[in-house]
C-alpha cells in the first residue's frame, strides 16, 4: 500500500511540476508579446517614451529583464509565497485574492454534482442493466445526455426554467438585493441560484456514470464467478451483489479520469449562468487578456484535480484490499 | 481473397445493425447539410445580412437572425464544416499519436515503456482544457486548423493507455514469435503483424476520438478562445449567451448549434455501440 501510494505521489509531484513549468514557459515562448498587448489594449497613452517607459516598468515588475533561469527560479519563489502577479483586469487586486473569492462557488458547484452523479449514475447503471424495459430507456437516455455539450444544457435549463417559467434566477451566486449573511433568506436565495448549474453538471455527468455502470454490470455478470455461483443455485440478488463490488471499482478509477472533463464542464456552465466561480473569472480574463489571472486559474485547476486525483487513490486502496496487501490490484 | 469475404461480412453485419444504421443516417444527414449548406445561403456568417436585427425564422432567413442580424442558417451550416473539421482532423491526430506511443510502449517494453508510460500518466492527469485554455489564451490568431492541432496533442493519452495494454497480449503470441525469428523488422512486425488483429478496436477508438475533440472543440470555443477567424458551433452558443439571446428568447440562435453537436456526438456513441455488436459477435442481439 505504502508503495502504491508513494508511486502515485510521485506522478503528482512531477505533474505539478511540469504544470508549473508549462505556466512559466507559454508567455515567455510563445509568439506574441503579452506586455505590449496589455500596453495596446488599455492605450494609456499615444506618446510612444511613456509607452515605452511603461514597458520597460512593467517588464522590470515581472522580472522579464533578468536571464531564463533565473526567472524560473524566482517563479517558484513567489509561487511559495503565494504569489501569483496582480490582475490587470481587476487592478490592483492579487490574482491570489481574486481566485480565493471564486473557489468556494466551485467547490459547492462541482462536489455535490460529482459525487450524487456517480451515486445516482452507479445506482441506476446497474439497474438498468437487469431489467430490459430499464435498459431500453435509461441506456439511451444516458448516451444522449453523455452526448450533450454542458454549455447546451445549461443554456436549455435557464431557458426553460428560468425565462419560459421564471421560477430560476438566470444569473448570479446569490440575488443582488442581498447582502451576504448568515439568514435564511440569504441561503435560500444562495441555494435558488445554485440549483440549475448543479442540475445541468448533475445530468450530464449522470449519463456518463450509468453508462460505465450498466457495462460494467453486463460484463461481470458473464463472467465465469458468476456463473459459477449461477450453477451452484446461489440467489440472483447475491451475484449481483458480487458483480455490483467487482464493478463499482473500474468506475472509482474512471471517476478519476473524467474529473478534467468535469472540471472544464463546470467552467462552461458557470459562463452560462454567471456564476462566479473560475470558469466565470476565466472568461473575464480572456476578454480582457488579463495573463496573469488565466495563469494563476490554471495553476489552481490543475492543482484542485490533483488533489482530487490523490483522494480517489486513497478511497481506491480503502475499497480494493489488493492494493492493500502490496498484490497490483490498479493495472497501470 | 480470403481478407475480401471477411470485409464483406463484416460488412453485411454493419450495415443490418439498427444502432449502426441509425447512427450513419444522423452523421450522413449533418456532413450533407455541411457540405451543401453553405451553397444554398447568399448571405455569409458575420454578414450583417438583415437591417431590423434579430429577427424569428422565416422563409428568407431560415433559422432567422441573431442581434446584429446575421443570419444564423449561414452561422449553422459553415459552423458544422468548422465540426467534422475539428472532429476529423483533432481526433484523428489524437488517434494517431496514441497508437504510434501505445504500440511502441507495448512492444518495445522494458525502459522504452517505463518512460513512455509515465508520460501518459502525466498527462493522463493534467487536465486538457487547462492546458488548452493557456496554450490558446497566448495565441493571437487562432484558426480551426491550430484548434485541431492543439486538441490532439492533447487528447492522446487513453488511447495510448488502451493500445499499450492490447499490444501487451499480443506480443507474446506464437505468431508474433514466428515474425521475429524469420527477422522482420519491429516495425513491420507492429504494422503487418499486430496492428491488423486490432484494427476493429482501433476504429472504434478513431470514433470515440471524434466525438470527444468535437465537445472539447465546445468547450474551448464557449469559453472565448475559439478560432478568431472563422465560425463554429461553439462561438455560436458563446456569441448567443453573451448577446443576451436567453433574456430575450431568441431560441433559434441558441438551439440549433447544441442540437447539431449532440446528435452527431450521440450518432458517433450509438454507431460504436453498434459497430462493437459487429465486431464480437457475443454481444449481437439475435
Amino acid at each position: 500500500m505504502k508503495r502504491y501510494l508513494l508511486r502515485k505521489i510521485l506522478i503528482y509531484l512531477l505533474t505539478f511540476f511540469i504544470a508549473v513549468t508549462i505556466d512559466w514557459m507559454i508567455p515567455r515562448f510563445m509568439p506574441g508579446d503579452p506586455i505590449r498587448n496589455m500596453l495596446t489594449r488599455v492605450s494609456v497613452s499615444s506618446n510612444a517614451t511613456a509607452i515605452q517607459q511603461m514597458y520597460d516598468y512593467y517588464s522590470h515588475l515581472f522580472g522579464l529583464d533578468l536571464p531564463l533561469w533565473q526567472q524560473y527560479l524566482n517563479f517558484w519563489k513567489s509561487l511559495f509565497q503565494g504569489d501569483l502577479g496582480i490582475s490587470t483586469y481587476l487592478f490592483p487586486t492579487p490574482v491570489i485574492d481574486v481566485i480565493k473569492r471564486a473557489v468556494p462557488y466551485d467547490i459547492f458547484l462541482l462536489l455535490p454534482a460529482i459525487l450524487l452523479s456517480w451515486y445516482a449514475g452507479n445506482k441506476f447503471g446497474a439497474v438498468a442493466a437487469r431489467s430490459k424495459r430499464l435498459d431500453n430507456t435509461i441506456t439511451p437516455l444516458s448516451y444522449i445526455l453523455n452526448a450533450t455539450p454542458y454549455m447546451w444544457l445549461g443554456i436549455l435549463l435557464s431557458w426553460f426554467f428560468g425565462i419560459i417559467l421564471g421560477i430560476f434566477p438566470i444569473a448570479g451566486a446569490y440575488s443582488y438585493s442581498l447582502q451576504p449573511s448568515f439568514s435564511w433568506k440569504f441561503i435560500g436565495s444562495v441555494l435558488h441560484h445554485w440549483f440549475l448549474p448543479f442540475l445541468s453538471l448533475f445530468m450530464v455527468e449522470f449519463g456518463g456514470q450509468a453508462i460505465g455502470m450498466r457495462n460494467m454490470i453486463i460484463y461481470e455478470l458473464e463472467a465465469d464467478y458468476s456463473h459459477y455461483l449461477g450453477t451452484l443455485g446461489a440467489p440472483q440478488k447475491l451475484i449481483r451483489n458480487y458483480a455490483f463490488r467487482n464493478a463499482i471499482l473500474p468506475q472509482v478509477t474512471g471517476l478519476a479520469l473524467k474529473l478534467g472533463t468535469i472540471v472544464a464542464g463546470a467552467l462552461v456552465t458557470e459562463v452560462v449562468f454567471s456564476y462566479p466561480g473560475i470558469g466565470y473569472l476565466l472568461l473575464a480574463a480572456i476578454q480582457n487578456q488579463d495573463y496573469f489571472l488565466i495563469q494563476g486559474c490554471f495553476l489552481f485547476i490543475i492543482v484542485g484535480v490533483l488533489i482530487a486525483n490523490f483522494a480517489i487513490d486513497i478511497i481506491y486502496v480503502l475499497i480494493d484490499p489488493r492494493t492493500r496487501r502490496g498484490m497490483t490490484g490498479e493495472t497501470s | 481473397m480470403k481478407n475480401l469475404r471477411i470485409h464483406n461480412e463484416i460488412l453485411y453485419f454493419a450495415l443490418r445493425n439498427k444502432k449502426v444504421q441509425i447512427g450513419l443516417i444522423i452523421i450522413l444527414f449533418f456532413v450533407l447539410l455541411a457540405l451543401i449548406g453553405p451553397t444554398l445561403t447568399m448571405y455569409q456568417p458575420f454578414e450583417y445580412a438583415n437591417p431590423l436585427g434579430p429577427q424569428a425564422p422565416s422563409s428568407k432567413f431560415w433559422m432567422g437572425t441573431t442581434f446584429f442580424g446575421q443570419d444564423v442558417f449561414s452561422q449553422f451550416v459553415n459552423g458544422l464544416r468548422a465540426t467534422f473539421i475539428v472532429g476529423l482532423l483533432g481526433g484523428g491526430i489524437g488517434t494517431l499519436l496514441g497508437i504510434v506511443i501505445g504500440f511502441t510502449a507495448g512492444y518495445y517494453g522494458g525502459i522504452v515503456d517505463e518512460i513512455l508510460n509515465a508520460l501518459t500518466n502525466i498527462v493522463l492527469v493534467i487536465p486538457t482544457m487547462a492546458v488548452l485554455l493557456i496554450i490558446a489564451a497566448y495565441l493571437d490568431v487562432r484558426s480551426v486548423f491550430t484548434e485541431c492541432i492543439l486538441i490532439g496533442l492533447t487528447s492522446w493519452p487513453w488511447t495510448a493507455r488502451a493500445v499499450r495494454a492490447q499490444t501487451f497480449s499480443l506480443r507474446t503470441r506464437d505468431f508474433v514469435d514466428l515474425a521475429k525469428l524469420s527477422g522482420m523488422k519491429s516495425f513491420k512486425i507492429i504494422f503487418s503483424e499486430i496492428a491488423p488483429n486490432m484494427m476493429s478496436y482501433l476504429l472504434l477508438v478513431f470514433i470515440l476520438q471524434f466525438g470527444g475533440a468535437i465537445l472539447t472543440a465546445a468547450t474551448l470555443d464557449f469559453i472565448g478562445l475559439g478560432p478568431t477567424n472563422a465560425i463554429s458551433l461553439g462561438l455560436m452558443m458563446q456569441y448567443s449567451v453573451l448577446w443576451g439571446a436567453l433574456p430575450f428568447g431568441m431560441w433559434w440562435w441558441f438551439v440549433p448549434p447544441g442540437l447539431a453537436i449532440t446528435a452527431i456526438v450521440g450518432a458517433l456513441y450509438c454507431t460504436n455501440v453498434g459497430l462493437d455488436e459487429v465486431f464480437n459477435p457475443k454481444l449481437r442481439e439475435m
